[in-house]
């Protein structure tokens, strides 16, 4: 029965939490409000703009939380080890396609310490296992910015350039590419470096293959953090499903290394997005690395669920004149029997299985 | 099956027939009905018209896993989706259009009318100029001439209707051709399909340039 009346949100929300659980993450309860000047100082982190404010009692400006994880580094102190960390929080923000506020169901982990390559393993493994959860038929896409970074610099270290070049990397743009190559005046090699790795996408191996030649220098020691990530996930349960694609772009002075976003069949958007973020860690102030992701259940609004012809199994139609004990014993009689019920006065309130008209009976 | 979303009107026309010279024809798009969707089980495809400036919101949104769509689209709403080819058709560019011998001294502020309201404040913030957007529909040529704006930021084409108005271009913002656009879900579960199919397209815009 309770699986029944069970959203959807909430299966996969208790199916991700006790998951997280088994690796050894603790829940995290925050807040809901948390000081503006958080959200201000570190405002292209958030995923949109926008940010619902308000005076507390004594004047002090808060904000209705936009995003989870700033508030979980705040929260954590600098220690030796490791502090992992699962949420499943509700947060506001300014949804980009209406344009208007939304409140989004996020479920999600933050392991924040001195991160390695296991935790990297751990997280993306944990990401995988979550979309997994939600549907057999996913994709993890995973790049890497020190890839990413070192190749750029390594073909034109103009700022504009890079901007403009991640723009068209994350559309899959070659075209545009090619355009803005010529614009700065990049040669032939160049051109090149940049299209290997922008039109390298698919199942790890072969993009690391491919990619290899492409990575020199200061991106050999990012490709080879790289390929030994790839290495240990290959051999996870969930090898197939794990992509390297590095379309996959995020700001890179808040993110570094390892960057990841999960799709569902059947959902148009990424409803997973996580990665690594050492450089957001070193702007406030702190002295660790973090990796971490969030799910956005909202997406799966209506994923995969059966729309129900009927709304209850049994609609139990009286009025005035039917006898209340006649009625509560129905009642009660069909509840035992493990149907649900829904009392109505009128015909055709709610779609039911079956009707039991008690309309008229005084007995 | 690849769902496709085409714009109506010549451009869509012109774009499907270069799919079915690729070797995705669905025959019954041709037959005069007022039938908006059209499949070919056989080749894996399934047509849809819909209205130029809504075919990006379709791909966005996974109702079609391709598109092919203006730049211009692409620009003033930046969905999330994959650029995946320049069809090289539907070509023009978006420009600053204003009355004949308009000289913009820069004292005051500069009233635009536009369709393209996000295209022409980014143009505008890079030169850091101060602008007064103004809103419309259509008709965009009228507003200089009655003096409601001091330029127009517009699509233009052959320019003839600028000088049937008695205006000129004075700046161009950026070419403008049809793009071949993808939602980025679909694309992670029908790679092998929309690569196939960018790739037939590709070949025969190419063997065109040449």
């Amino acid at each position: 029965m309770i699986e029944k009346v069970l959203k959807q949100e909430e299966r996969i929300s208790l199916a991700l939490r006790s998951l997280y659980k088994t690796y050894g993450y603790q829940p995290y309860k925050m807040s809901k409000f948390e000081e503006y000047d958080l959200y201000v100082a570190n405002k292209e982190f958030l995923v949109g703009d926008g940010v619902i404010t308000f005076n507390d009692t004594d004047g002090k400006l808060l904000a209705l939380k936009p995003d989870v994880t700033l508030s979980i580094i705040r929260n954590s102190a600098d220690k030796a080890g490791k502090r992992k960390v699962y949420y499943d929080e509700n947060v506001y923000r300014v949804s980009a396609k209406t344009k208007q506020f939304k409140e989004i169901r996020q479920v999600g982990l933050e392991c924040i310490g001195a991160i390695d390559l296991y935790d990297e393993y751990e997280t993306l493994t944990l990401a995988a296992g979550s979309l997994a959860a939600i549907s057999e038929n996913f994709v993890l896409d995973v790049s890497h910015l020190g890839v990413l970074s070192a190749v750029l610099d390594s073909v034109c270290t103009d700022k504009a350039f890079q901007r403009a070049a991640m723009g068209y990397l994350a559309e899959k743009n070659v075209h545009e590419t090619e355009h803005l190559c010529d614009q700065f005046g990049v040669g032939a090699d160049g051109k090149k470096t940049l299209l290997t790795l922008f039109t390298a996408y698919g199942e790890m191996n072969a993009v690391l293959d491919k990619i290899a030649p492409v990575c020199k220098g200061k991106a050999k020691a990012a490709y080879k953090k790289l390929q030994s990530l790839c290495k240990l996930l290959s051999s996870s349960n969930y090898a197939d499903k794990i992509r390297l694609d590095f379309s996959v772009v995020n700001d890179m002075n808040y993110y570094s290394d390892v960057v990841f976003k999960g799709f569902i069949d059947g959902v148009a958007e990424g409803v997973l997005s996580g990665g690594r973020y050492d450089k957001m860690m070193a702007r406030l102030g702190r002295n660790a690395g973090a990796i971490g992701f969030a799910v956005y259940l909202d997406l799966l609004d209506g994923f995969n669920e059966e729309k129900s012809a009927t709304d209850v199994d049994v609609a139990v139609l009286y009025d005035a004149k039917t006898s209340l004990s006649q009625l509560t014993k129905t009642v009660e009689k069909l509840v035992k029997k493990g149907c649900s019920v829904s009392t109505q006065t009128a015909e055709g309130v709610v779609r039911a299985k079956e009707t039991v008209d008690l309309r008229g009976c005084k007995r | 099956m690849i769902n496709i979303a085409l714009p109506k009107g010549r451009l869509g026309e012109k774009v499907y027939e270069l799919f079915e010279k690729a070797g995705y024809e669905c025959p019954s798009i041709k037959e005069k009905s007022r039938k908006l969707i059209f499949e070919n089980e056989e080749k894996g495809v399934r047509y849809f018209w819909v209205k130029p400036s809504d075919v990006s919101i379709y791909v966005e949104r996974g109702a079609a896993d391709i598109g092919v769509c203006g730049k211009d689209i692409l620009a003033e709403y930046s969905p999330e989706v994959y650029e995946l080819l320049d069809m090289k058709t539907g070509i023009c560019r978006l420009a600053v259009a204003a009355k004949k011998g308009f000289y913009d001294d820069g004292r005051h502020t500069l009233k635009v009318a536009t369709k393209f309201v996000n295209c022409a404040k980014r143009y505008y913030a890079e030169k850091s100029r101060d602008i007064d957007i103004i809103h419309l529909n259509g008709s965009i040529e009228i507003a200089p001439i009655l003096g409601l704006s001091d330029v127009i930021v517009d699509i233009v084409e052959t320019g003839s209707t600028l000088k049937e108005n008695d205006l000129e271009v004075i700046e161009t913002i950026f070419p403008i051709s049809a793009r071949l656009i993808a939602n980025k879900a679909s694309f992670k579960f029908k790679t092998r399909e929309i690569e196939n199919l960018t790739e037939q397209v590709k070949i025969l815009l190419d063997e065109k340039e040449l």
